[in-house]
């Protein structure tokens, strides 16, 4: 197995790291974001451009096309926003750099800023990290009071302002057009594109940058080492490290970084996270936070696929799949947010989506009717299975509506909410009652129903 | 007209009010910090507050409201002296969060989503709270707890009850 090369998370749970300015000068903080105001901004954006970073909150979307996409020339004021609204569930490797090294958020949105001509950047964190949007507050006071943020940093001559936002619990405040409605002060509701681009009419209609907390991590490390370094880690097409937040039944869950795609699903779950929990098999895992589409153990993946310029066979097992981007959209799901859950044979899957269906009626946002209704249809339908009441035809019938909301929404919420249904119904059919077969088969129903009281409840 | 208000506000939160309200170019973009603060202060959103925010915003009360109707995390109706919230999503699910919630409901004698029987607490389920690694976890109040089994959620209930004994005038006295 590769080792782990922490770079975002260098400091993480390390002994005696505090999150204080005095210990991130201490360890070379802000030198990088000194030597950029060396550099014109242009030759920034191109070294994240060259780097291939690609964004790490869930779309994968390349980090300098985001950037290069910008309206400069509409005379408006152009904005940064962080995306600190981590709330994919399987996703908490955000909360770690918030709480115990904040200071490298800041430096690389400084660069970020500078890179992009941004004279004021916000920082929207969920509601439910109070204790972390403290922490950035006090990280932004000492910056500002060391002249790293406000006018004239670091005797640059270039003037920058960041301020704290929080959040109040809403899932869809993580999609970007929602968070700048929610940051103008409105109902989260996401805006249609075209023509709202966040790049071109973003925040108050104006060009708005919108980058994770860990993508804009990596700019900083991007800054500092160049952009064709940074391509030569990872993989091509998936350069760089990433945060794996693995969860569930493993023995060793918790965040792991990695260069991406040196490592496999089964690397990852087997040997960095210690295989299942004592007596148990892996069932099922979705990979890259809670919409991604589910994978089972067992399955096997072939084709051909694209290695650099040559086109290669492939025949996976689940465990041989590398995690990157491109090899977890081959075999049919994302890498999403790096929220890896894992669950294994005491799981029963209509359960299981039972659970995620209550997630997703409670968090969309009511705007789109297929997604508003189908939502709550799902969550229903699910919990009833659940409840011991399934019916002929359910798999078939859960099916139907997830079909009908992905692709009918205003945003990708849609099809977040519509693929762990589509998934886990055509996986895992003899639970649901296989599309060809009415219902649930009676030894799938006897089976499920049996160790029912012991089953640890999900839904 | 934030010197005299209606809901009486603390002086420490009327000047953090009109100092976030600088931080933006447009002044409806300060409702939901303009909500927390309130909120921390009075411990819910009620109308007349509702009302004084969409005044202080130069915006209609509906602005407000359809936010507080919105947000998971603003409340219309007063809770508990603590709030325990319980993350129902899969990782911790997978992990014994309904135990987790059901030992609390025990201890405080109450379902979730209701303020306890002496006002006590408020026990609530809720989404994702972003600490999938240490499942099941719970906030008390701004605080995260990470692996709160039942046993943890026993203890945590027992801290809770004896950190309200001896607080004065905050129900301890109700109990003895």
């Amino acid at each position: 197995m590769p080792e782990q090369r922490r770079i975002i998370f260098q400091h993480i749970d390390e002994p005696g790291y505090s999150n204080d300015l005095a210990c991130y000068l201490r360890n070379g903080g802000y030198t990088t974001l000194r030597q950029a105001f060396q550099r014109k901004p242009e030759e920034l954006i191109e070294e994240v451009k060259r780097s291939g970073l690609r964004g790490r909150g869930g779309a994968g979307f390349s980090c300098g096309l985001k950037w290069s996409l910008v309206d400069r020339k509409s005379g408006k004021p152009i904005y940064l926003i962080v995306n600190a609204d981590e709330s994919e569930p399987g996703t908490f490797k955000d909360r770690h750099i918030i709480h115990q090294d904040p200071h490298q958020l800041l430096e690389g949105m400084m660069i970020t800023c500078f890179a992009n001509n941004v004279k004021q950047a916000y920082i929207y964190i969920r509601g439910e990290f109070p204790e972390g949007a403290r922490i950035l507050e006090r990280a932004i006071a000492e910056a500002r009071a060391a002249n790293f943020v406000g006018p004239n940093i670091a005797g640059s001559g270039y003037c920058c302002e960041v301020y704290v936002h929080r959040g109040a619990g809403a899932y869809i405040c993580g999609e970007e057009t929602g968070l700048i409605e929610s940051l103008e002060g409105k109902r989260p509701y996401p805006r249609i594109k075209p023509p709202y681009f966040p790049a071109v009419l973003g925040l108050y209609q104006c060009p708005t940058i919108v980058n994770n907390v860990e993508t804009l991590c990596h700019v900083r490390h991007i800054a500092a080492v160049g952009g064709a370094a940074f391509a030569k880690t990872g993989t091509p097409g998936n350069t760089g490290t990433r945060i794996y937040c693995v969860s569930g039944h493993v023995q060793k869950p918790g965040c792991y970084e990695f260069e991406v795609g040196r490592i496999t699903m089964g690397q990852l779950l087997y040997e960095a996270c210690g295989g299942p929990l004592p007596g148990r098999k892996f069932k099922a895992v979705i990979p890259g936070g809670s919409s991604a589409k589910v994978l089972k153990f067992g399955e096997r993946f072939n084709g051909r696929r694209k290695v650099g310029t040559t086109l290669e066979e492939y025949n996976w097992a689940l465990e041989d799949v590398p995690m990157d981007f491109d090899s977890l959209a081959l075999v049919g799901s994302m890498g999403g947010s790096g929220g890896v859950i894992v669950m294994d044979d005491s799981v029963n899957m209509v359960e299981a989506l039972g659970n995620i269906n209550a997630f997703y009626a409670h968090e969309s946002c009511g705007q789109c009717t297929p997604c508003r209704e189908g939502s709550l249809w799902m969550k229903r339908i699910t919990a009833r299975m659940a409840g011991g009441g399934a019916r002929h035809g359910d798999g078939a019938l859960l099916k139907s509506v997830a079909d009908q909301i992905a692709g009918r929404t205003i945003c990708a919420f849609g099809e977040a909410c519509a693929w762990p249904t589509q998934s886990f119904v055509q996986k895992f059919g003899d639970e649901f009652g296989a599309a060809g077969s009415a219902a649930p088969s009676a030894e799938a129903l006897a089976k499920a129903e049996a160790p029912r009281a012991e089953r640890t409840r999900l839904v | 007209m934030s010197k005299e208000t209606p809901v009486n506000l603390s002086p420490e939160t009327l000047s953090r009010i009109d100092e976030v309200i600088t931080h933006y170019p447009v002044k409806r973009s300060a409702a939901l910090p303009l909500l927390h603060l309130v909120q921390e202060e009075k411990g819910f959103i009620s109308q007349e507050s509702a009302e004084w925010i969409a005044a202080r915003l130069e915006l209609e009360p509906i602005n407000i409201y359809e936010l507080v109707t919105f947000y998971p995390m603003l409340r219309q109706k007063p809770i508990g002296r603590r709030h325990i919230k319980v993350c129902r999503t899969l990782s911790c699910a997978l992990s014994g969060a309904y135990r987790t919630c059901a030992e609390f409901e025990r201890h405080f004698n109450t379902y979730c989503g209701e303020v306890s029987p002496g006002g006590e607490v408020t026990i609530e389920f809720v989404e994702c709270l972003a600490s999938c690694g240490t499942g099941p976890v719970v906030m008390v109040d701004d605080e995260l707890h990470e692996k709160v089994d039942e046993a943890r959620a026993c203890e945590l209930a027992v801290r809770i009850k004896a950190e309200a004994a001896r607080a004065p005038g905050t129900g301890g006295e109700q109990r003895k």
